[in-house]
């Protein structure tokens, strides 16, 4: 085959790499954590076909949960976008709508677990109920976790220091938050479908 | 249709951004305690690391006195063990399965994961990749600090009254779980969990650093096959940390739970002193799951950085360049791919569907051809080279040559049959000390003699190097050969003693032999240490280059400031083994030569490489398109 070589020179350097390194990081952060769960869910699945596994139904409180994350995506993902377009004070009530779904989220889970009490199901117990409490307080952790970096990322935006040019911390707090209601909506369907 | 885009600016670039704002003077606090520039968190890791090696070795020599000199009176060591010896001097049967515990436990994790990984990588990642510092100063001093209070951790729970863990460095539950089943399982094996968290911490901040950096944060021009053979071995370790150590939290979560809080994840139907235990459903082979799941690829976070120092030295000092670059990385690869698909070899004998099993062979055979590969390529590489046995070669050596034989020796482990027969065996103690402990250990010196030069600017005293190689390395094999026989003839491992049965005494003078070299090797790495200490004070002046290197870390001066390059970074041209190239002035061209000053020893298509050079370092970029 006949090769044609063109050359032409660009006088604007491009950079090796275009990942942010902090960004990048997150993303390595994120595997790790998928592993835990990923571990934890499989030891869910090799104790489970040993059998003696006690059967119960998950707490109604979890659809809504479940509902409430998703909700908390779609306004994180608006606070995002807002935070593109330079427009501030939607960017700070949208960080603070996600912030309080959050919590919302929170609040529903710990009712769910005493859903799960009033049906006596206790973390000391059949494993089946102990699981439930480690996937679900673990994850609760987690989001924890992600309302710091939401505070966080509030006060940066009352500080007027989120905007189309500085959108890393923004961005990495939008990564973790979708990632955290995405293992919430796997954790839930794993749930629902292994009993 | 190919499609090249290269990059050859060097006048602007993002590592200059954060140039200026490292250049701080502290105060002694902040440059040698709470540093955050990787040479200085490598030297602490490295110091640490030695620290728990030494540890480690006397506990392990500790032991092989029980079992190479059963009948001693030990008294005289009562003012270190005080009450875990016995009124008749002898060391307490509990206290020996702590001392195995601890031994495989400072070894495993924080002598060849945290010492070994934990030095190199934080100190030839960005000196090789050419970066002024890690993706995050602040997070690397963190993985430090984590790693140092895990270590505070552990070593506060060899002095607790009732011991330290006792269950073996695998915990295996119920053993681990339960507080009455032995006495090291109380507050010894909460402070083992602890301590083993907070190192969990500490690894996962240090592999995120390690890949983001190498990602990036290399230099101009260094593409990922123009990286030396170690950041390719420190970036699949850190791939395999990121993959593997959240496995091993999540375990030790479940047994924290099943220990402190009542749940039933490992344990059931216990009975202890006629009386059931409430636990119910439990399942100890799921810990046993989860803990290979992470234990095995730790084998290979333990070898892999040991491999890839090796490669390095190996070349250097044949003064050829790498046989196979691409086919070591592809093997480094494939074992770090295998490694997460074998965990269950560990496990043949725990009641497995033997049809499982024989998968679980299969794919464990399978990694003895990378490793072959690997063993291959380091021969070839010094096939008809201009060796130099520095000490740093001499170790790289010990290393293949332990990778071998203890590698041999996994192909028939590796065998669900023959494993009932040899599992939990000296056999097994035979091959994974040497295979993965020993390799891993002299890839750790070797790397220490090959870069010293470049952390204190000052060389080791080569004949005592010598000196240590050779006893250290007649004295592995001394120590660990015999064990092999000692498997085979049925000994299991973790036994306090065996002269209580006539049958079993009949191994008496080979672990009397093992024992004395266990002593004489150990002795060895004092001269070490003392070589080590005494040069950095007093060791003969290093040059800047002392071993003609090719590598960009040789680049810097003697002794390298915090930014690492005092002028700009050096622009990458070349892969890193350019050595004896055939019309080449010397008898290596450093990375960043680039080709056009070269002409001598250009190949034809090096040539070509030259237009898209940048001229006089200036920021242009060339797109070549070719269709």
């Amino acid at each position: 085959m006949e090769e044609i070589v063109d050359l032409r020179i660009v006088e604007e350097p491009k950079k090796p790499m275009a990942m942010h390194p902090k960004k990048f990081g997150m993303w390595l952060f994120l595997a790790s954590v998928m592993m835990l769960f990923m571990s934890l869910t499989s030891a869910y699945i090799v104790r489970q076909a040993e059998g003696n596994w006690v059967f119960f139904e998950l707490p109604s409180l979890f659809y809504l949960t479940s509902i409430i994350i998703i909700g908390s995506s779609v306004s994180m993902q608006w606070a995002f976008f807002a935070a593109k377009k330079d427009n501030q004070e939607m960017t700070k009530t949208m960080v603070l709508i996600t912030t309080i779904l959050g919590l919302l989220f929170l609040i529903g889970q710990f009712f769910g677990w005493k859903q799960l009490v009033a049906g006596s199901i206790y973390l000391v117990g059949n494993p089946s109920g102990s699981f439930l409490y480690i996937l679900t307080g673990l994850h609760a952790l987690h989001i924890i976790s992600a309302i710091v970096f939401l505070l966080i990322v509030l006060i940066s935006a009352f500080k007027g220091r989120i905007h189309s040019k500085n959108m890393a911390q923004v961005e990495m707090c939008t990564t973790y938050w979708h990632f955290l209601g995405g293992l919430w909506l796997y954790l839930f369907i794993f749930l629902l479908l292994y009993r | 249709m190919a499609t090249i885009d290269i990059h050859p600016h060097s006048a602007v670039d993002h590592h200059d951004e954060h140039d200026h704002g490292h250049e701080h003077h502290g105060n002694f606090w902040t440059t040698y305690v709470f540093s955050e520039d990787h040479k200085v968190i490598a030297k602490q890791f490295l110091i640490t690391g030695m620290a728990w090696a030494l540890i480690g070795g006397i506990l392990s020599v500790l032991f092989r006195l029980q079992l190479g000199f059963p009948d001693a009176n030990l008294s005289w060591l009562k003012p270190i063990l005080g009450g875990w010896l016995t009124p008749e001097g002898k060391i307490d049967p509990e206290f020996y399965l702590a001392l195995v515990t601890m031994h495989g436990t400072i070894m495993v994790f924080f002598v060849l994961t945290a010492g070994l990984s934990g030095t190199f990588s934080n100190f030839l990642i960005p000196l090789q990749v050419g970066a002024r510092d890690m993706a995050s100063g602040f997070m690397n001093m963190l993985s430090y600090w984590f790693f140092f209070a895990s270590s505070a951790v552990m070593f506060t729970s060899l002095f607790i009254s009732t011991g330290p863990a006792a269950g073996g460095w695998v915990i295996y539950p119920p053993l681990s779980a339960l507080p009455q089943a032995i006495s090291g399982s109380g507050l010894g094996m909460t402070l083992w969990l602890v301590s083993m968290a907070l190192f969990i911490v500490s690894s996962l901040l240090g592999s995120i650093n390690y890949i983001t950096t190498i990602i990036n944060l290399r230099t101009v021009g260094m593409s990922f096959t123009k990286l030396p053979l170690t950041i390719w071995a420190f970036f699949l370790t850190a791939v395999i940390g990121i993959l593997s150590f959240p496995v091993l939290f999540g375990a030790a979560l479940l047994l924290i739970f099943d220990r402190s809080f009542g749940t039933s994840f490992y344990l059931s139907d216990i009975y202890i002193g006629g009386e059931a235990l409430p636990n119910q459903g439990g399942s100890p082979i799921l810990f046993q799951h989860l803990f290979w799941f992470l234990g095995h690829p730790e084998v290979y976070i333990v070898l892999l950085p040991a491999l890839g120092i090796t490669s390095e030295i190996i070349a250097t000092n044949s003064r050829k360049p790498i046989f196979g670059y691409k086919a070591m990385v592809g093997s480094m690869l494939f074992i770090a791919i295998l490694s997460f698909v074998v965990w269950a070899h560990h496990m043949f004998v725990t009641g497995m569907n033997p049809f499982l099993g024989s998968i679980f062979t299969l794919l464990t055979l399978i990694i003895a051809v990378p490793s072959a590969v690997k063993i291959f390529n380091y021969v070839t590489t010094m096939w008809k080279g201009n060796i130099i046995f520095t000490p740093a070669m001499l170790f790289s050596i010990g290393l293949v040559s332990f990778f071998l034989t203890g590698g041999i020796t996994g192909v028939f482990l590796g065998n669900s049959a023959i494993d009932i027969q040899l599992h939990d065996t000296y056999f097994v103690v035979a091959h994974f000390h040497l295979v993965m402990g020993s390799a891993s250990f002299f890839g750790m010196v070797a790397g220490i003699y090959h870069w010293f030069p470049k952390m204190f600017g000052r060389m080791l005293n080569e004949k005592l190097g010598y000196i240590h190689f050779w006893v250290t390395f007649v004295g592995v094999y001394l120590v660990f050969f015999p064990m092999h026989y000692i498997g085979i003839a049925g000994f299991p491992r973790r036994y306090y003693s065996w002269t209580n049965f006539e049958t079993f005494s009949g191994f008496a003078d080979l672990n009397f032999l093992v024992t004395v070299a266990a002593i004489v090797t150990l002795a060895a790495q004092l001269l070490f240490v003392f070589n080590f200490i005494y040069s950095i004070f007093r060791g003969r002046m290093a040059s800047a280059n002392p071993w003609n290197s090719t590598t960009l870390e040789w680049t810097t001066p003697r002794l390298p400031q915090h930014g690492n390059w005092p002028g700009e970074i050096p622009t990458v041209y070349r892969w890193p083994y350019d050595y004896s190239k055939p019309g080449a002035k010397d008898d290596y061209i450093p990375q960043h030569i680039p080709y056009s000053e070269t002409p001598e020893s250009n190949l034809p298509h090096e040539n070509e490489l030259i237009k898209l050079e940048g001229v006089g370092g200036s920021a242009i970029v060339v797109e070549e398109k070719k269709h």
